[in-house]
């Protein structure tokens, strides 16, 4: 969670900046809104898409896509369509899923007047011409199986892409863009932005050098030269316009700077020219490793360097290899140790059970040198369950924790460095991308940090755009961001970038109509239709279904939408396929006349049976040319045609943990999602229903296509409102957040380490590869991971995570994270660098397949089992002294805490009346949901809210946000005469109590009397009173930290809602399960046997 | 009797050796799940019928020996059909569950240890043929 004076962020300020070109716009990288200063919010507010940044504004409130109309679509789409068919035609590749012509024939084609559009039947012309950036119907679109990585040879396509005009705009001061010029020869032509100084070497501590003579190299700052000549570029630069229309770079901070095309000839004439002096020049400058590796050396004057280069160049390589780092990281870790004596605390759980820290818990930071670990990657991106890493599996199973990463990639990024160059630097063996973890042996080699090979670096990687010195390669920002995004050239295309497509299909079916869903659907999407993320190629389209599937066309010069159904489900086809998915730009406003009718077109249906089997189906061939986002909206059981389902689901048997259906019964939908997947379609599924709908079966449509599951149970636009709202605003964000298209995401790890397992949404294409048809923001992942080989000859070991998409404005973008962790030999270290969060997240994982393979109680057992062992081995091996008591490493004083409230989970509890499909919809939400959100749901934060003071508050942008201590969940806490708040991720409940004080009911809640709470409240009104401002302050901000908007309920003692309340009380007794007292005595006794 | 047996149990080695392979491939790369499941699942429903039938074979030639060998892999043969993942085709491979490290490593041993049974197989049916040939 974002807050001032992480160490993490914090400490990444001075690197960071360095490269984002601003100095005076620092702040931590990552951390949303509170953060922020007000120079940089008024900065960016207006060029960025979908970040939230300013602490007021919600991603989605910003309408910053409609202020740049796209116009420069023909632009990039026009160069990358000039990539020759072969690039992503693979002769004789058979695409997984039949290539989908469209179908001939045409049984039963009834396209009918429907009661409210009379329109003619024989509009379809002959086949029109697809539209461009799609393929042709009957090509074989090219299984993406090697899209990323082995095009290497088709090198000629690398000038073309890079002769594209980049991103270059409206001043934006933060940072730099990379502008590659169109010859390839002469491609390092970076121009700085920023009017930042350069970095200074970060002061280093004084190590020790073993081996190599080195001589002093410089560690002040760099000549003034390097330091003025951005500031005397700016005022030179003038806007582009030509240039402005392609600046729009949707939801990154994106980084804009003037006038690229100034300054090209620096570069291209210095690295021939002036390569000899250059070279020796900066040679005194020399580690020329990341300020990380750097061997300290004194200051030195630096001037005139070049007899001590003299004296660096022959101790060469091995002067540079992991040895000082070593050096470096042993001290490191040494201070590490004496500096968190807390951390090396034991804890007998039994007497002091009261660990949850008053603050948000925050992530153990890896024990690396502070230089190391200031460059590593956010922990909110890419974390590890285990900070130190254990140098042999026999040690990783000797420490019983699981080991493994949690991911969430595709975050919405405050500030993110977005370069763009003609070559991105990869290790030749490993493909891995040039990261701040690698080494460089001397000025033209670096050493890959995943598999330790040599890489020469390329010309164009020696000219550093941030200070515009030729050779300093290791200043570059892609040795100084764990996190950065390129912009890639062709070869990382099988195809020409796909428009963004997007499909709605709806039951329309007589429950459906009863639930009344459509109208509030229709009314978001018209709504928030020009806040879709796309450009001029965005395509749209409509499916409803009942026992029948219309489609709707849509088709320009129409007056009015068109409606075909099709009634034979058997053997579905499309009716007109060109004129279903349309231009949404130019046929807007049929979309818009068919969202306003849509809803009441079936209001008298009597139809009750639902073909959803077929309705995918069709939208699969629909869709199968191009790719995209399907969105599906289901009330009930399929029950027509292939994919139809049966109830399974026995109410009686509801609370026994045995024999519930957790598992498909039919593999049509996972089959569906495979072929989707395939074909780059990702299927959302909206379920809004009453009864049981076998979401266990229906899910795998979303779940293998990298889609997400939402449910909405026993939805009803009268009787439930919550959820009415709750679907509103979730769809909002849905349609506005940031989407990545046809996106694929590799994971590589330091040699000796493996993949074992990957938990989330996607199809898993190979053994480091996953298949992510779409990719958005609210998307966590895991992966478990092994020890393969002894990891005894390193040090450090790095984690990379690479997500190549396409943004919905048609640029390819590859995505890289980076974490790199120390290695080290005992169970001790293991212990002291446990990530709990991560490991709850991780074992919640785990438990979610355990229960499907296996079933719901030998997942409990395994989740209680895993405390157990992982405290018995500690006890036995890294205790001296056999203690009574429940002794636990500091580390993990909040492991069983976090297991219980797991088991507490509505995904693994039992003894209650929990229907399958919310514990499916459960278990959906914890391989789907990034960590944060996960441990929220969890374990929610319980604050007192009545009586806030402005006592530790946290001041932000002029705001003033209290900071209310978190509580334990337990009953103990709460009182009578207060209110509390719980903040469990996507809801936030307020309880007030029934003797809460008469001045926050008038003063917060603005009623009388506590009998005059509404039944339901979702909203506080905004009253002039300072309680009030306090307590909205508070709300707001922990909304902020998060990319959805979610809910406040105010409960009081006879709302409905008071059971989820209470349920959440994860220390206190249930019926069924224990207290954490009794739990912490059930652990005691298992790990002192 | 016995000729057929060789030939049946080159059989088996084909098969198997295909998983082997295709497993490797998996592991290394080469393959993507799906396909790898084109290439397997056709084999697996054939290579357990052919040797169910030679197992009816060795009955009705009253091999108790051999039979009683194969009896074993004909029963994990049975109890590995019955506990595949839920499918409409033949066939034993799930392809999004396949790359699951434990799957996988568990697979690929099957495969050595079935191979290994139908090696040693052959030379017992080499011996035996061999054997009757110079007796008879």
């Amino acid at each position: 969670m974002s807050q001032p004076g992480i160490p993490a962020s914090g400490g990444a300020s001075t690197g960071l900046q360095a490269q984002n070109g601003a100095a005076s716009a620092s702040g931590s990288p990552y951390t949303n809104g509170p953060v922020q200063n007000a120079l940089m919010s008024s900065q960016v507010s207006v060029s960025q898409g979908y970040n939230s940044q300013l602490p007021g504004s919600y991603p989605h409130l910003i309408p910053a896509k409609t202020l740049n109309p796209v116009s420069g679509q023909s632009n990039s789409g026009g160069s990358q369509t000039v990539s020759p068919l072969s690039n992503y035609q693979r002769p004789g590749q058979a695409p997984y899923g039949p290539p989908v012509a469209s179908h001939p024939g045409t049984p039963s084609l009834r396209s009918g007047p429907s009661p409210q559009m009379p329109l003619p039947t024989s509009q379809n012309p002959a086949a029109t011409p697809m539209p461009s950036g799609s393929f042709l119907p009957g090509a074989s679109v090219p299984s993406p199986s090697n899209w990323q990585y082995n095009y290497l040879s088709q090198t000629n396509h690398c000038p073309r892409a890079s002769s594209q005009p980049t991103m270059t705009g409206n001043t934006n001061l933060m940072s730099p863009q990379y502008v590659s010029s169109g010859d390839s020869s002469l491609q390092n032509n970076f121009i700085k932005s920023g009017s930042a100084l350069p970095l200074a070497n970060p002061p280093l501590p004084t190590t020790f050098q073993p081996g190599a003579p080195l001589g002093p190299p410089p560690t002040g700052g760099p000549p003034p030269v390097r330091a003025l000549a951005p500031q005397k570029l700016t005022p030179r630069t003038v806007p582009q316009p030509s240039f402005n229309s392609t600046s729009n770079q949707e939801g990154f901070w994106s980084y804009k700077f003037n006038g690229s095309m100034f300054t090209l000839f620096l570069a291209t004439s210095q690295p021939t020219n002036k390569n000899p002096t250059m070279s020796r020049s900066v040679g005194y400058s020399y580690p020329s490793l990341p300020p990380g590796y750097q061997n300290t050396t004194p200051p030195s004057t630096t001037g005139t360097g070049i007899p001590l280069s003299s004296l660096n160049y022959p101790s060469g390589p091995q002067a540079f290899t992991q040895t000082p780092l070593g050096a470096n990281h042993l001290t490191a870790s040494m201070s590490g140790l004496s500096l968190h004596p807390e951390g090396l605390r034991v804890i007998n759980l039994l007497q002091e059970r009261n660990m949850l820290p008053s603050t948000p818990l925050q992530p153990p930071v890896p024990n690396l040198h502070e230089d190391i670990q200031k460059l590593n990657c956010n922990p909110e991106l890419f974390r590890c369950t285990l900070t130190s890493i254990p140098q042999t599996q026999a040690l990783l199973n000797k420490a019983k924790l699981p080991l493994g990463l949690l991911l969430h990639p595709f975050k919405d990024l405050v500030q993110l460095p977005v370069v763009t160059s003609s070559t991105i630097v990869r290790c030749r063996s490993c493909r891995t991308y040039i990261n701040p973890f690698v080494s460089f042996l001397d000025q033209r080699r670096w050493k890959c940090n995943l598999c330790y090979r040599v890489n020469d670096v390329p010309e164009e990687f020696m000219y550093n755009p941030l200070t515009r010195v030729y050779g300093e390669p290791h200043r570059r920002p892609e040795v100084q961001n764990a996190t950065i995004e390129f912009m890639a050239p062709s070869e990382y295309m099988l195809r020409p970038p796909q428009p963004p497509v997007y499909l709605f299909v709806f039951d329309v079916s007589h429950n459906a109509i009863e639930t009344g869903y459509l109208n509030s659907v229709c009314q978001s999407l018209l709504d928030n239709l020009d806040l879709l993320p796309g450009n001029t190629r965005t395509k749209i389209g409509f499916i409803t279904f009942d026992s029948t599937i219309h489609f709707y066309s849509l088709q320009e010069g129409l007056s009015q939408p068109q409606m075909l159904i099709v009634s034979d489900i058997e053997d579905v086809f499309i009716p007109m396929p060109e004129n279903l998915l349309v231009n949404l730009n130019e046929s807007k406003e049929l979309v818009q006349d068919l969202l306003k009718t849509l809803p009441q077109m079936f209001t008298k249906t009597l139809e009750t049976q639902s073909a959803l089997g077929p309705a995918l189906q069709a939208a699969f061939k629909l869709m199968s040319p191009t790719g995209g986002r399907m969105s599906v909206f289901q009330t009930q059981l399929p029950t027509l045609g292939v994919g139809a389902l049966k109830p399974r689901e026995e109410p009686n048997q509801r609370s026994s943990a045995k024999e519930i259906h957790l598992t498909p019964s039919t593999d049509f939908y996972k089959k569906l999602a495979l072929d989707c997947s395939g074909q780059q379609v990702a299927v959302d599924l909206f379920l809004l229903s009453g009864q049981y709908s076998d979401l266990a079966s229906l899910g795998c449509i979303s779940r293998y296509s990298a889609g997400s599951v939402y449910y909405y149970p026993s939805y009803h636009h009268q009787h439930n409102p919550v959820q009415v709202q709750k679907l509103q605003k979730e769809l909002q964000r849905y349609l506005t957040r940031k989407i990545g298209f046809e996106a694929v995401m590799r994971i590589r790890c330091t040699k000796g380490l493996s993949i074992h397992t990957f938990h989330g949404n996607f199809f898993v294409r190979s053994t480091d590869l996953l298949s992510l048809p779409n990719v958005n923001p609210d998307a966590g992942y895991a992966v478990q991971m092994s020890v393969e080989e002894s990891l005894t000859d390193t040090q450090l070991v790095s984690f990379q995570s690479a997500l190549l998409y396409t943004s919905s404005k048609g640029e390819r973008r590859i995505r890289v994270h980076t974490l790199c962790l120390p290695v080290v030999s005992t169970l001790n270290e293991v212990f002291l660098g446990a990530d709990v969060q991560a490991i709850s997240g991780l074992l919640a994982n785990m438990a979610v397949d355990r229960s499907v393979t296996a079933s719901l109680s030998d997942a409990r057992d395994a989740l209680v089992n895993a405390v157990i062992d992982s405290l018995s081995a500690y006890r036995s091996s890294a205790l001296s002294n056999q203690q009574s008591g429940l002794m636990v490493p500091f580390s993990l004083r909040l492991f069983p805490l976090f297991v219980l409230a797991l088991l507490k989970q509505k995904s693994f509890q039992t003894g209650t009346n929990a229907r399958l499909d919310e514990r499916i919809f459960a278990m959906c939400q914890v391989k789907n949901q990034p960590l944060v959100y996960l441990m929220l749901t969890t374990h929610p934060s319980l604050y007192r809210v009545d009586n806030l003071s402005d006592e530790g508050a946290i001041s932000i942008n002029d705001r003033t946000i209290p900071q209310p201590p978190i509580l334990q969940l337990s009953v103990e806490k709460l009182s009578r005469d207060g209110a509390f708040l719980m903040d469990a991720g996507s809801v936030l409940m307020l309880w007030v109590g029934r003797n809460c004080g008469q001045n926050f009911l008038s003063q917060v809640l603005g009623v009388e009397n506590y009998a005059l709470i509404p039944q339901t409240m979702t909203d506080l009104p905004e009253l002039d009173t300072p309680e009030s401002a306090r307590t909205i302050a508070f709300i707001s901000w922990l909304r902020e930290q998060r990319p959805f908007y979610p809910i406040l309920y105010v409960i009081r003692d006879e709302s409905p809602m008071k059971a989820n309340f209470l349920q959440n009380m994860v220390e206190d007794r249930t019926e069924s399960a224990l207290s954490y007292y009794e739990f912490l005595l059930h652990i005691q006794q298992q790990v002192n046997k | 009797g016995r000729c057929y047996l060789l030939s049946c149990v080159r059989l088996f080695g084909r098969a198997t050796c295909l998983a082997i392979i295709a497993f490797d491939e998996l592991k290394t790369d080469y393959k993507n799940p799906i396909d790898q499941r084109n290439t397997l699942d056709p084999v697996v429903l054939p290579e357990y019928l052919i040797h169910a039938s030679f197992c009816v074979m060795f009955l009705c030639a009253a091999e108790w020996l051999t039979l009683g060998l194969n009896m074993p892999l004909l029963a994990y043969h049975i109890w590995r059909y019955m506990s595949r993942p839920v499918m409409s085709g033949p066939g034993l491979y799930d392809p999004t569950t396949i790359m699951n490290a434990d799957i996988l490593a568990y697979c690929q041993k099957e495969g050595w240890c079935k191979l290994a049974f139908y090696l040693l197989a052959l030379f017992y049916c080499l011996y035996g043929m061999i054997y009757v040939l110079v007796s008879s």
